[in-house]
Parts: structure tokens; sequence; C-alpha cells
């Protein structure tokens, strides 16, 4: 392969390097009205009365809304982009009377810039009927106070929702008979893991700016992942015709989920509508830590049972996920906490697997990476590293004896067949690189300092079966350049390269010779989204197909051109040529058969090819974590963090490679340092990075990444997701070190020093 | 009030509000590239030299620039291409709402430093958060870039 496979330069990378302005509030004018949201200070609570005269008489302020401007009985919507039937239940009304967490909408504020509107903000006068709020997850099912009593909350898919219970989804599967398997098996290890909430924390908060188009239509230019699912929206929010919605995303300064919800556009969306004005909001940092869309908090109850051979014969969970106060992403992120984490054992005789999704009155969760993967990989790796430590087996060992392999039926992943897997080869090489023989458990190194390894496994999905749609427009313009559309979103993660690149093997041209454009919902070409692991693997297949019934159409107007049938002539990616018959020998280069299809010319030299798979094929991995423990102050030093990777072939070694590296700087915060908490009215505590620690590049040690791959047949070029797996190895890994070093395991994350310190002076 | 400034070799004078904050000057002025993150400067990347030494612009008035020289990456384009195409050939500017920042940064490292160790430029670049990269990118395309300017020297001489 000469594109895919190398590790080429992003298209956008020395725009970006030079910090060129490509982003939304760079691209978009400045004076335009300033929106900023009145948050609620309660958990709960109902808005009496609202006076915003003294507000309104702040000079430049142009409009403030408040419930009072949005039908209460109205339509509920939700904010999550995900396909048709939406599984998050229609419970948002733009700006509700109700108001039920700290944070919540009370008035959407707009005027000439972001003093007015500061000082406006605090001249309105809201009083409150303040509410008891639901705060622990544990009490919400039927608990008495409901989060959302109202009579137009609507779920609309079958994911057993019941708004007066606090229940957001509810599901249990399972196949074989679990109890009977436990009940026979000779180590049943059966405990409880929490994991918090965690934000994302991109570097670019979520923004949007809105105008009326010339055609009247309502432009948004948002910071999205989504913008097709944006469009749907903002329209049933504002209960307008989606004809009258176009959404655009410029560059995107990060994502990783939090952008898979349209978090920021219905606001200004709201104010240009009603005032038909441009208008703009930027999220400030403490807004996107505390009204944003966190990973689900959630509990899991594992019972893993196996035999003292170590075979794990049984898998039984059940998931508590925290949705917060809307359920957005709710009834999803929990299936994968049980179908990401229990198939990687494919020994097991049974599984079972529950769950129950909860409203609270905390913010809304969302998508983040691995999207309850993480979480369900996190109990059950650290309920097998308990059991290899109970049966006194080598953690690795026992991984050897019980993985999936390729050619497998997967029950627990909806009876899939595993049809590429190297996570045998993924143990094999870790174990090597982390150099596990001679470090495995712990040293003493003196001083009150132990060093330590642990490791975990991980899978992922590559886009959501049968649902994901992605496709690719290509056409040949002027000298023989190529235009790629697309209506995937690149964050960073550089799509728009490694798409090109499927493109340009294909058509056997050098990268340069595609150009990229996406996307908008106005010429792109539908596409669920980049969300789900799902651009290279679905978009990127569906643009290897779009490129091959090019190539075909090159051929037929190249043939035509040299007087000959189209099953006559090859192309190379220069030239047509004709094979056989009279003319054999014949050419004609892309370039004139491009300035040929503008003159005269029936053959449209443009391709349009949108794909869907009926399988998610996994990405696998493996990681190990070695620290060091200062058993004084329980601080845990990462020193080095060793994983391989089965992404199938990776379309650009440098993207996927720098893709793992983020994903586990991304776990390794989340295991040891970040963490959403609220106080007991309901206040969130980590309102900035002050507080919500993410790692700096001196708090990571060393990184190191090799690949070991499959090949996924229904893949492009071979290629599954690389985009989740990544961020859930060192939750089990790092944990699992740490319980090395100082003999005690922690079921709860973030592991903090204090924890750790705490447990060295009990053993004391 | 009325401030001038020395802004990417520019002499610029405004007349700007008390509380006006460097980096809201500079965008206004042009300067795009310049970034905020955090509002508590935690994350630098609203990094601009101030007389040659990096400052985060969050945390300036931009009455306290007045007198002063700024410079931001539109004023360093040629250093900025120079080293980020090391930066480029690793993958390692991922979303690049980071890059200006820690371009910066490293710019006054290597201005500083000729030949600084591993822990050294972690050190330095500590308060450069990135959420894409895992960092270690990063550490990649510094060290290529150190190691090729290294070389050029002594083919030079």
């Amino acid at each position: 392969m000469k594109v895919v496979n190398q590790p080429l330069r992003k298209k956008d990378a020395m725009q970006l390097v030079t910090g060129q302005p490509v982003y939304v509030d760079d691209v978009t004018p400045r004076d335009c009205l300033c929106v900023k949201l009145l948050r609620s200070p309660h958990a709960n609570a109902i808005v009496k009365s609202i006076n915003k005269t003294a507000a309104m008489k702040v000079p430049g302020m142009e409009a403030i809304f408040t419930w009072e401007d949005v039908d209460q009985d109205g339509r509920r919507y939700t904010q999550a982009g995900q396909t048709y039937p939406e599984a998050s239940p229609y419970d948002r009304l733009v700006i509700d009377r109700h108001v039920r967490f700290v944070g919540d909408v009370v008035a959407i504020l707009a005027g000439a810039d972001e003093k007015c509107v500061d000082k406006a903000m605090k001249l309105v006068k809201v009083e409150y009927e303040v509410l008891e709020p639901v705060l622990d997850f544990h009490t919400a099912k039927d608990n008495p106070v409901l989060v959302h009593p109202e009579d137009n909350w609507e779920s609309l898919a079958p994911v057993g929702a019941d708004n007066r219970r606090n229940l957001c989804a509810h599901d249990e599967c399972g196949n074989g008979d679990i109890d009977a398997v436990l009940a026979d098996c000779d180590v049943v290890i059966d405990r409880v893991y929490h994991t918090q909430a965690c934000q994302q924390a991109m570097m670019e908060t979520f923004r949007t700016y809105c105008e009326i188009d010339t055609y009247g239509r309502l432009h948004i230019i948002s910071s999205t992942q989504i913008v097709f699912h944006t469009r749907r929206i903002v329209a049933n929010a504002l209960h307008i015709p989606k004809s009258k919605v176009r959404v655009t995303k410029p560059r995107i300064g990060g994502g990783f989920g939090a952008k898979q919800t349209a978090v920021s556009a219905v606001y200004p969306a709201f104010v240009t509508w009603m005032t038909k004005k441009p208008s703009k909001i930027i999220f400030s940092r403490v807004e996107s830590q505390i009204a944003s869309s966190p990973r689900h908090e959630m509990e899991m109850h594992v019972r893993l049972g196996a035999n003292k051979d170590g075979i794990v014969r049984g898998i039984d969970l059940h998931t508590l996920s925290n949705t917060g106060a809307y359920g957005e992403h709710g009834p999803t992120t929990v299936g994968l906490s049980g179908h990401k984490s229990i198939p990687l054992y494919g020994k097991a005789e049974a599984f079972r697997f529950t769950s129950d999704v909860v409203y609270t009155n905390h913010m809304s969760a969302g998508a983040y990476r691995g999207y309850g993967a993480t979480q369900g990989l996190f109990a059950v790796e650290s309920a097998v590293n308990e059991l290899a430590n109970i049966l006194g087996m080598d953690p690795f060992k026992i991984r050897e004896m019980n993985i999936t392999h390729e050619g497998e039926i997967m029950p627990a992943y909806y009876g899939q067949l595993n049809t590429s897997c190297a996570l045998d080869r993924c143990l094999a090489r870790v174990h090597d690189m982390i150099d596990w023989d001679n470090k495995y458990p712990c040293r003493d190194m003196g001083n009150g300092k132990i060093r330590a390894v642990g490791m975990g496994m991980a899978m992922q999905g590559s886009g959501i079966t049968s649902m994901d749609v992605g496709s690719a427009t290509l056409k040949v313009n002027d000298e023989g350049f190529y235009t790629l559309l697309i209506g995937a979103a690149d964050m960073g993660t550089g799509c728009d390269t490694t798409l090109a690149q499927i493109a340009a093997e294909v058509l056997e041209c050098p990268l340069d010779n595609i150009t990229t454009l996406s996307a908008d919902t106005d010429w792109s070409p539908y596409d669920s989204g980049s969300y789900a692991s799902s651009t290279i693997y679905v978009t990127g297949k569906a643009t290897e197909k779009c490129a091959l019934e090019l190539r075909g159409k090159i051929c037929a107007l190249g043939a035509k051109l040299l007087g000959c049938d189209k099953e006559q002539v090859s192309f190379d990616g220069r030239e047509v040529r004709v094979e056989e018959g009279e003319n054999a020998g014949k050419t004609i280069s892309l370039s004139d058969i491009a300035t040929a299809s503008m003159n005269g010319n029936s053959i449209e030299l443009q391709a349009t090819v949108t794909h869907s798979s009926e399988i998610s094929p996994p990405p696998y991995m493996v990681g190990a974590a070695e620290i060091e423990v200062d058993t004084e102050t329980g601080e845990v030093t990462l020193l080095d963090y060793a994983a391989a990777v089965d992404c199938g072939t990776p379309i650009n070694p440098n993207l996927t490679r720098v893709q793992a590296e983020g994903g586990i700087a991304q776990g390794i915060g989340m295991t040891l340092t970040e963490s959403v908490t609220y106080d007991d009215r309901g206040y969130p505590m980590e309102n900035s990075l002050f507080q919500y620690k993410i790692p700096a590049r001196v708090d990571i040690g060393k990184i190191r990444v090799e690949f070991e791959n499959s090949y996924e047949g229904e893949g492009p070029f071979g290629a599954k997701s690389i985009g989740e797996v990544v961020i859930n190895t060192p939750l089990p890994a790092i944990s699992d070190a740490i319980r090395n070093a100082v003999g005690k395991r922690f079921y709860e994350l973030p592991i903090t020093p204090e924890k750790i310190a705490m447990a060295a002076l009990e053993k004391k | 009030m009325l401030i001038t400034m020395t802004l990417n070799g520019k002499k610029v004078a405004d007349d700007v509000a008390a509380d006006t904050l460097l980096i809201d000057f500079v965008r206004n002025h042009g300067c795009l590239s310049v970034k905020r993150g955090c509002e508590t400067a935690n994350c630098g990347l609203c990094t601009v030299f101030m007389d040659e030494k990096p400052v985060l612009s969050c945390s300036v008035l931009a009455a306290r620039a007045s007198g002063h020289t700024i410079t931001t990456l539109e004023g360093l384009q040629g250093e900025a291409a120079e080293f980020g195409a090391f930066i480029a050939d690793q993958g390692a500017e991922q979303c690049g709402f980071c890059n200006p920042g820690f371009m910066m940064n490293a710019i006054a490292l290597f201005r500083e430093k000729q030949d600084p160790t591993d822990e050294e430029i972690k050190e330095y670049l500590a308060g450069n958060l990135c959420r894409c990269s895992g960092y270690e990118g990063q550490l990649r395309g510094i060290r290529a870039y150190l190691d090729w300017k290294k070389q050029r020297e002594e083919d030079a001489q």
C-alpha cells in the first residue's frame, strides 16, 4: 500500500501548528449578540417568579428569555446526538420552569457585549421554590422525589424507561444458567466497583455561533461531532422545521464525546431565531465543568466464577448508572459496561447482564470516549486480577487461558463472530514490553518506596451495528484533483486526512491530490457523525467503495474519449489506457478526462456511496503499568505504561499511535486524579482546571504503544476503530499495580494519595 | 484608558477599559492564535511573550502590557513553521487548540536552553496542557527538532 498505512502529515497540520484562525470563535463575527445563561443555584427547584425589568434596562441588552417564552406543555427534546429511534428520552425544554441541577438554565440573556450581559445577569431577580433533590444515585430508583414528574416526558425507544420511577432505562440479558454455573464454581469473586463521573475537558469549551442566512434559514456554526443530529436537535428544541436549519462545523478543539451532545447549540439558536440577529455563546470553563456532558457515574456489581484451574466459567454483572438530571446517552452507555467487557472471556459458559439507569439532580451525563465500556472493563478486569491473586496465578497467564480468539462466537457481544483478533499477541507483546516476569508483583526500593506492576485488557466496537451510517462523495475537478465530501467530524483525530488516504489508495494518487471538506448538513452526504468508534470503519468503508465507484466512472469517460468500451480500459491513477482491441496502447490522461468532463459531457465524474455495517468488529488492547508508590504520602508516580493495540490495519500509524497515547493519558487521569463530585446541596465541586486535575506532561511517566495488527475483512483495508478502546486499560492496570504495591485493592476511582496513605496506615 | 504597545513588531494604541485582559486585547487586534482554555491560569493556551518572556495573557491586564513588546504566534510564523513541522510529522498537533500556547513556550525553551534533557523539556512545558496527545508525540517532535538543529549546526561547521 502506498498511501494507506503510511505515517503522513494531517492535511490541516501546518495550519494548526502555526496558529491559524480556524475554530468557531475565530471564523465567526465578533460583533454579534453575546449569549449567556443564567443558571440555577439549586439542584431541584421551581422558578416561582422571574423579574427581568431592571436587567433589560442595562444599555446594550437585546433580550432575556425565560420559561415564560417556552411552551411548557410543548414536546420535549433530547440533546443527545443519536440515530433514530433515539434511545435518550425526550426530557428537556430549552428553558424549563422546573430546574433540575445546579447549573440548569433559568434564563437566556443576549446583549451587545459580554460586559452588559454580565451586568444584566446580576439584575435578573428570580424567586425559587426549592425542592428536595435526589443526590445519591443509590436511592434514586423509586424515590418519592421524581426528577421528571411532568406528563410530557417521553421515551421513544423500548429501553425500559419510566419517569415515575426515576428510571431512564432498564435492561436484562444473558446466556446460559448463570446461577447454576456460579453455584458450581470453585471461586466466585463478588465485588462492587464504583467509577466516578469525569469530564472530557477538551481544550476548546462548548461554543456555537448562529445567524440567519441569505435564504432566511437558521445557520448554526458549532463545535460539534454531529452536524446532522444537531440539525434535528435544534429543530426539535425550537419546534421549527428541519428544513429551516443548517449546521456547519469548522475545526473542533477536541471532543472526546462531549460534543456528541448539543450542549451549547440550542441557546444561541433560540436567540437568533427569535431576534433574527447573529449571536454567539462561548461556554466558560466553569460552565464546561458544571453544566456539560460528563461520563456516567456507574456502580458495577460483579460476580465472576471460576474453577481452581483459572478458567472463568461465568460472569454476572449488574450496573447502576447515574444519568443525572437528563437522559442524554443514559440508555446506551450502560449497555457497553457489559457488552464490551464480558465477551473478552471466551470460555464462559454463562453470563447475565442487568442494568438500571437512574435520574438524579446532578448535571446530565453524556458520551465520553469508552462510553460505558471504560467503566465495565474496570470492574470485570479488576475482578479477574483479584481472581488471579486468589488462585495464585499470574494475571497474564489467566488471560491467556481465557481470552476470546478469532473465529469464535461471542455470546455476550450480541452473538457476533470474532472476525479479527490479535488479543493473544497483544498479551505476549505487553508481557515483554514491561518486563513482567522481573517486575511482578512488586519490588521494595527502600525509603518507603515500592515499585509494582499491574495489567488489564480492553475491547470496544467499530461503529454501532446496523445503525451507524457513513457516506462519502468524491468528485473529479480540473486537472484531475479530487474533492472528498464527508459528514464525519475531524475533531483532531485526523479523519479528514485518513479518509482521504483511503480514497487516495484506491484512486492511486498522492494524498495531496485530494481535498477534504467536512461537515455541513447542506452539502455533506449523510453521516451519523463521528462517535461510537465509527469513522474509520464505517465512513472509511463508504469512502473506499465510493472511490472504487469513481474509478469506474473515470474509466467510462476515458473509454468513451478513447473510442472503446469501458471493459477494455485500465486506470493507474494518472491515465486511462486501452488494454485490448484495435486501440490497444492508446491513453488519455486524468487531466484531459477532467477537462473533457466539462465540455459536452454527460457522464458525471462524481460518486456518492453510503455504508452501514451489520457487525461491529472490536479492536482489542492490553496495557500494563509500572508505578512507584510512596507509602508515607500515598503518592503514585507512573513510571512506565506499555500497551499493545489491535486496531486492524492502522490507516495512519502516526495518528493511531497518538490516539492511543492520548487515550492512555486520559485513562491515567481517570484512575488517579479526575472526579466530578457534589456537595450536600448538589453543587459541583470541581468547577475549574484547578480542582479538576487532568494529567500534565510531568504526570504520565513514559507511555509506550505498539501495534499487533489483525486484518478485519469488513473494514477498509483491514481497519477497525482506534479512538475509544485506548482509554480503557489504565483503570484496571494502574489500580492492580497499586494493589500489588500496598496490598490493598481499591474498588472506587479515583485512587488518590489520601486513600493509599490511609490504607498503608491501616496496614501498619 | 489609552494604552500603547508593540504588538508583533507594530505599534498599537487603543482606548480600553481598565479591566481588559491582554488575551482579549490581542484577539481584538487580530491575533486569533491566542486561545483561552481555562480562565484560571492552568492550561497555558494563552501564552504570549511580554518583552521576550512567556506570560499567560489571561492573567495579565492589557494596561500592564502598555509600553511593552508583546509577541504572539502571529509574530513568530517562521519559527512556528520550522518547529511545527516536526510536531506535524508526529501527528501530535491533533485538535490544534493548545498548539499556539505550546509553540510559544517551546520556542521560549529553545531560546533559553540549547540542549535540554527530556526532564527539562517536561518541566519547562508542564504548564501547557494538552488533552489529545498524551504528550509523547510532542516530546518526540521536540527531540526530532533539536536533533535536526544540532545536525544543521554541525553541518554548518
